[in-house]
């Protein structure tokens, strides 16, 4: 009898190791597992067993159900994982097809550009102060030291907006910078305090416009982001220091920079910042005119007159200042030789950003 | 600004190569743009310690010294072959040549034989690289052996063109007599120019002397003043003119000096050489005199021809006058136009009338010509913003007005006119009278400015004592008195800029920092108290704003602030309505359809549309930015924020596979700003339909398919299709175009501070659908608020999820099928209830609509 299972099981595995898909398994489950399974039979015939043979032969007759049912289990699963393997190899894609679109949004590359150098004024604690894009003379001009008539003003020729009435010294004009918003904030903030007036560190970004002819140089409106800074111990060294830290930040933190001086009625000292050729590292090519250089920003020490007119006396607080171009430089990084470009919104244009 | 090295060497020792001294200059303000060399060796090798290292643009040429030398013509012979050519016997210091040249300032000389005086040229040998003459521009050739017209040449007479001197190829240089033979011409007149571009503020550098100072001060060299004494020869001048000043304020001096038995000529090649190499075309040795005086000190001067002034004053001593022009007073200047004159206008006159614009231009009549024997030379002070308000009005530029219009130190009158008259009497072989007849009714004053270290601490953050301080300004010929730690500093008589005070203060610390040296100030961080952190909320909502509108796909663009009521009336349906009163109108527009500021932000937008309308099959827009309304009685105009939308085209982007491709619609937009307002936080909008309240602002829009969008009392702004007549003022896709144009202050002001979380329900939800059918006319805004009034708080979701028309709904019919969530944040509900708030809707449904349950 024991002989007889041992045929059993030898002739059920070995037949199961020809099963080859999920028919022939359950095929082979009746025959060899089923209820007229020779096992079964097997399991059937114990009653007509010598009582002594019979916990022997019954012990026997389980472990080789046992067996041939773990062997199933494997055989299906072996048989299942190599069905999912012969079915990844038929279904390859073509990878390389192009993904499926999605409409996607973007900002204007002037608001991108503006926000990058923002942010990183914010964490130095500048804050952001908006102000008017119409403005008078007197902001525009002579509250920041340009009395009429001053060589200077021939730098930022002028929109005038028409009053209809004679306005002698003071018309109404296209804000040709964003510094009117220096005397404006400094005001607002000086008001918040009055007598003690607390310090200020702000930027101030918008539009500006100049009186030129659009070409792929010049614009007639433009973006600026003006800086400002006032405090009782505010010195040219700080003003070296922050704008290094800035330029650091903004184009690298190998980038070296430079101050030469300059001049604007608004400030004095007075410099230009330039930042070495991130284009050439400084050996001299186009972008920079082949003189290694770059100009970033114009800055100084906020004029004495300027201090006083916004409410801030000269001989305790002293400050610096600054403006860039937030065009001017998009379009050093990205290499965009016209500056038509921003405000064309050719959508070529704009989807590159 | 352009600045000769040769003239610069002749008041400051220069040891730095030209590029290491250019870049100096560019570091203490006076910026180089270009160095432009005129013979002496381009830089590039290096060989000033920073091989290669580039400084500003650099051009010119070099001249070999071994084979570009000076020379003398022995004699000028006749071409055998060529009229137009002549042969010249050339001693070059080592031989003799024969070189062939076709210079008609030679002409004169041919046949002569032996000249009696040689003549001094440049010489440039086989190989010399120069310009090609006869090329436009600068086109560098070598010299190469060649037969012209059967004689043989291998070498030149050079013109300044061909030495990159000026564009003169009209002739040959003819050095001056006491030229060297033989001598590389590179060190008898190698030259370097220095291209600079002065700020306002420098306006005592726009002068040789000027930059001289400046390179002085920089390397620590002295500075060697002009000699601006004269020799004079002839009798006193006293009798011979006077003066009178009207206005002292706008005329604070004026100067004149005598030279009679002069010769007009052409100046000394020197002289001619220099003027060209700074920017001017020599004339004659007299007005010539007026320019190299004004280029190398900074004082313009004018020539008048004395014996016309005589004449014109009927024989006598001629009167000189300065006053405002009158009304309708006319003066041809010399470049022969007639002028109008403005009362602001500044005029030299003699009895009769003017004679030349202060400071901008002399008249016609009295000016130098051949003829002039005796010249009049005036050195004078103007009022500058006079000047410069006559070089606008006549749109006269000139050297002098540049300087006059940016303010000369009247203390330079007299310096100018002493040194042309010298020039004058060297170059023309004149007679000078004794003494200057100078008119001087308003010296200004020249600050003191006290300064000490503690300024100097405070301002730039270094420490420098007083000596040092006192040094520096020294420097730059500020006369100082040290005091303890006190410096008292006087400003010198050749500069108008420094102020007193504080301002003072500030204006000698950007000298200090300047010679100091920008460079060596150090790197800090701000030690100064942190402001108060007020934020810029406002700011702060539009960027989310633009962030939202980008998430939900859409491309920002920025336009332009001008526009004309033409481009803005496109937006009517008929754009004879349009109201072009209410523009902020530009006064000096730069072009007809940029007249003034905009009102509409969605035309702008549109314009955009029109742009890429071949370009993208969908276009997903938007703008934030103001527009501008006249504000009566107001300076200023309102600048109020707005946002516009605008969509065209396939909902989505075109693929392999398939994707939406139907166009965007009504929906399409109204779900956009249904996805701002909500992620905004902004609950309860409005889309209404246009009701009576029609304004201008939407009849751009289809009146059946646009929204006016309100919360509360609050109106938003309106958005929809484009209007069929609207649309065809524009060239636009072949879709509808929707567009919204909002107000982004009141679209601001409407957002919570804070978005308020619902709990998660614990309690399971109840789903159901309910089919609706009623009539056409009723909104679907108005079967959701039955609804909801009906299923009360335990109807916690409500969403639309078909509209049918047709088919057993009948004629002027339509089905709305919503799926409804009950549910209760107590408990779990039973049917029961939920049945009863079901029925409850559907009755007053059937009540308030006439709606029925569909079949």
């Amino acid at each position: 009898m024991l002989a007889q299972l041992d045929q059993i099981e030898q002739k059920a595995l070995d037949e199961l190791q020809a099963a080859a898909d999920e028919e022939a398994l359950q095929q082979w489950k009746v025959t060899h597992l089923g209820r007229s399974s020779p096992l079964m039979r097997a399991f059937d015939g114990l009653g007509g067993l010598p009582k002594e043979e019979r916990p022997q032969i019954g012990r026997r007759a389980n472990e080789v159900k046992r067996r041939l049912e773990e062997a199933l289990e494997e055989r299906s699963g072996a048989l299942r994982q190599a069905a999912v393997l012969r079915s990844l190899s038929a279904e390859r894609l073509d990878v390389t097809l192009p993904g499926r679109p999605v409409a996607r949004g973007r900002l204007h590359p002037t608001t991108l550009t503006m926000r990058q150098i923002t942010a990183v004024f914010a964490e130095m604690g500048f804050q952001v102060y908006r102000s008017r894009e119409v403005e008078l003379d007197v902001y525009n001009f002579q509250l920041l030291n340009f009395p009429p008539h001053h060589p200077a003003r021939e730098m930022q020729d002028s929109f005038y907006i028409d009053t209809g009435s004679e306005r002698g010294d003071n018309p109404v004009l296209m804000r040709t910078h964003t510094s009117p918003g220096q005397v404006r904030s400094m005001r607002f903030i000086a008001s918040l305090y009055p007598g003690d007036p607390p310090p200020v560190r702000l930027v101030l970004p918008g539009m500006s416009f100049r009186y030129e002819q659009v070409t792929s140089r010049s614009e007639m409106q433009f973006n600026q982001i003006e800086g400002i800074a006032v405090g009782r111990h505010i010195t040219m060294g700080d003003l070296k220091g922050t704008l290094s830290d800035f330029a650091r930040r903004f184009f690298g933190q190998n980038v070296r920079s430079r101050f030469r001086a300059s001049h604007f009625p608004f400030t004095e000292p007075s410099a230009e910042m330039d930042i070495e050729c991130f284009v050439c590292g400084g050996a001299g090519c186009p972008v920079c005119k082949r003189t290694g250089w770059l100009e970033i920003l114009g800055c100084g020490m906020v004029h004495p007159t300027v201090l006083a007119n916004g409410g801030y006396d000269p001989e305790v607080y002293t400050g610096f200042a600054f403006g860039l171009g937030p065009e001017r430089i998009a379009m050093l990084r990205h290499r965009i030789d016209d500056i038509r470009n921003f405000y064309a919104n050719d959508l070529r244009f704009l989807e590159q950003f | 600004m352009k600045v000769p090295i040769s003239w610069l060497k002749d008041f400051v020792e220069i040891e730095l190569p030209v590029d290491e001294l250019a870049h100096r200059l560019t570091m203490a303000g006076l910026e180089v743009d270009e160095i432009r060399f005129v013979g002496l060796p381009l830089p590039g090798s290096g060989g000033d310690g920073k091989p290669g290292q580039p400084v500003t643009k650099i051009s010119g040429i070099e001249w070999d010294p071994e084979k570009i030398v000076t020379a003398a013509v022995l004699e000028v012979k006749p071409h055998p072959n060529a009229d137009r050519l002549v042969l010249c016997e050339l001693d070059d210091g080592a031989q003799t040549h024969i070189v062939l040249t076709g210079a008609p300032n030679l002409y004169p000389y041919k046949g002569l034989g032996k000249l009696e005086k040689p003549l001094k040229v440049a010489y440039a040998r086989e190989g010399a690289r120069i310009y090609d003459g006869h090329q436009p521009g600068q086109a560098l050739t070598t010299l190469k052996r060649a037969k012209i017209r059967g004689v043989e040449s291998y070498s030149m007479i050079c013109s300044e063109k061909e030495l990159g001197i000026s564009e003169s190829h009209e002739g040959v240089i003819i050095l001056d007599d006491e030229a060297p033979v033989g001598v590389a011409l590179v060190d008898y007149m190698g030259d370097a120019v220095l291209d600079i571009s002065l700020t306002p503020n420098l306006a005592r550098d726009a002068n040789i002397l000027g930059v001289a100072r400046e390179v002085a001060a920089i390397t620590g060299k002295p500075l060697r003043h002009p000699d601006y004494d004269f020799r004079a020869e002839g009798a006193a001048l006293d009798d011979m003119v006077s003066i009178v000043i009207e206005e002292p304020e706008l005329n604070p001096r004026f100067a004149v000096g005598l030279i009679r038995e002069i010769e007009i000529s052409a100046s000394p090649y020197w002289v001619q050489r220099r003027l060209h190499l700074a920017g001017m075309r020599p004339i004659n040795n007299i007005v010539d005199a007026t320019n190299y005086v004004m280029l190398e000190i900074g004082q313009p001067l004018h020539a008048f021809d004395y014996d016309l002034l005589v004449k014109r004053a009927g024989g006598k001593a001629p009167t000189i006058i300065t006053r405002r022009a009158r009304q309708g007073e006319e003066l041809t200047t010399l470049d022969g136009v007639k002028r109008r004159l403005d009362d602001f206008t500044v005029l030299v006159c003699d009895t009769l009338g003017p004679v030349a614009m202060a400071g901008v231009m002399g008249g016609l009549e009295t000016e130098v010509t051949e003829n002039t024997r005796s010249v009049l030379l005036e050195g004078a002070s103007w009022n500058f913003i006079n000047t410069r308000r006559t070089v606008n009005a006549q749109k006269l530029p000139s050297e002098a007005a540049y300087r006059f219009s940016r303010g000369v130190h009247p203390a330079m009158a007299t310096r100018g006119v002493g040194r042309g008259l010298e020039m004058m009497r060297r170059w023309s072989g004149g007679v000078v009278y004794r003494g200057l007849v100078d008119n001087y009714p308003l010296p200004p004053v020249d600050s003191v400015v006290e300064i000490g270290p503690p300024e100097v601490r405070r301002w730039l953050g270094i420490d420098l004592s007083a000596v040092e301080i006192a040094e520096i300004l020294e420097r730059l010929e500020f006369k100082t008195v040290v005091q303890g730690e006190r410096v008292l500093a006087a400003t010198p008589d050749h500069r108008l800029d420094i102020g007193t005070g504080v301002i003072g203060v500030a204006d000698l610390m950007e000298e200090i920092a300047r010679i100091y040296g920008y460079e060596r100030i150090p790197e800090t961080r701000m030690a100064d108290e942190l402001p108060h952190q007020l934020g810029n909320p406002e700011f702060e909502r539009e960027e989310r704003v633009r962030d939202l509108l980008v998430n939900l796909g859409l491309q920002e663009v920025v336009t332009y602030r001008m526009t004309s009521p033409e481009r803005e009336s496109r937006l009517l349906p008929d754009p004879s309505q349009a109201e072009t009163d209410a523009y902020v109108r530009i006064a000096n527009p730069i072009a007809n359809d940029r007249n003034v500021l905009r009102r509409s932000l969605l035309s702008s937008l549109l314009e955009v549309v029109e742009r890429n309308a071949r370009l993208g099959e969908r276009l997903a827009l938007f703008e934030i930015g103001p527009v501008f309304h006249a504000l009566p009685g107001s300076d200023l105009p309102e600048e109020e924020a707005r946002l516009a939308l605008a969509l065209c085209g396939r909902r989505q982007p075109p693929a392999w596979q398939a994707s939406e491709a139907a166009a965007m619609d009504f929906y399409d937009l109204k779900g956009i700003l249904e996805g701002l307002f909500s992620a905004l936080g902004i609950e309860g909008v409005r889309f209404e339909p246009p009701g009576a309240a029609e304004g201008v602002s939407s009849s751009s829009f289809h009146p059946g398919k646009c929204a006016r969008l309100r919360l509360g009392e609050r109106e938003l702004g309106w958005m929809g299709e484009l209007h069929p007549l609207v649309r065809a003022h524009y060239e636009l896709p072949d879709a509808p175009l929707l567009a919204a144009d909002l107000s982004l202050a009141a679209l601001l002001e409407c957002i919570p501070a804070h978005i308020q979380v619902e709990p998660l329900a614990a309690y399971p939800p109840v789903l159901e659908d309910l089919a609706l059918v009623l009539d056409e006319a009723i909104p679907a805004e108005r079967v959701e608020q039955v609804i909801r009034a009906a299923g009360g708080r335990m109807l916690k979701g409500l969403r639309l999820f078909d509209v049918y028309r047709g088919g057993q709904t009948g004629e002027g019919k339509k089905s709305l099928a919503y799926s409804l969530t009950y549910q209760s944040s107590e408990k779990t509900l039973t049917d029961e209830e939920v049945l009863k708030i079901r029925q409850r809707i559907i009755r007053e449904l059937e009540k308030e609509l006439g709606a029925k349950l569909r079949a």
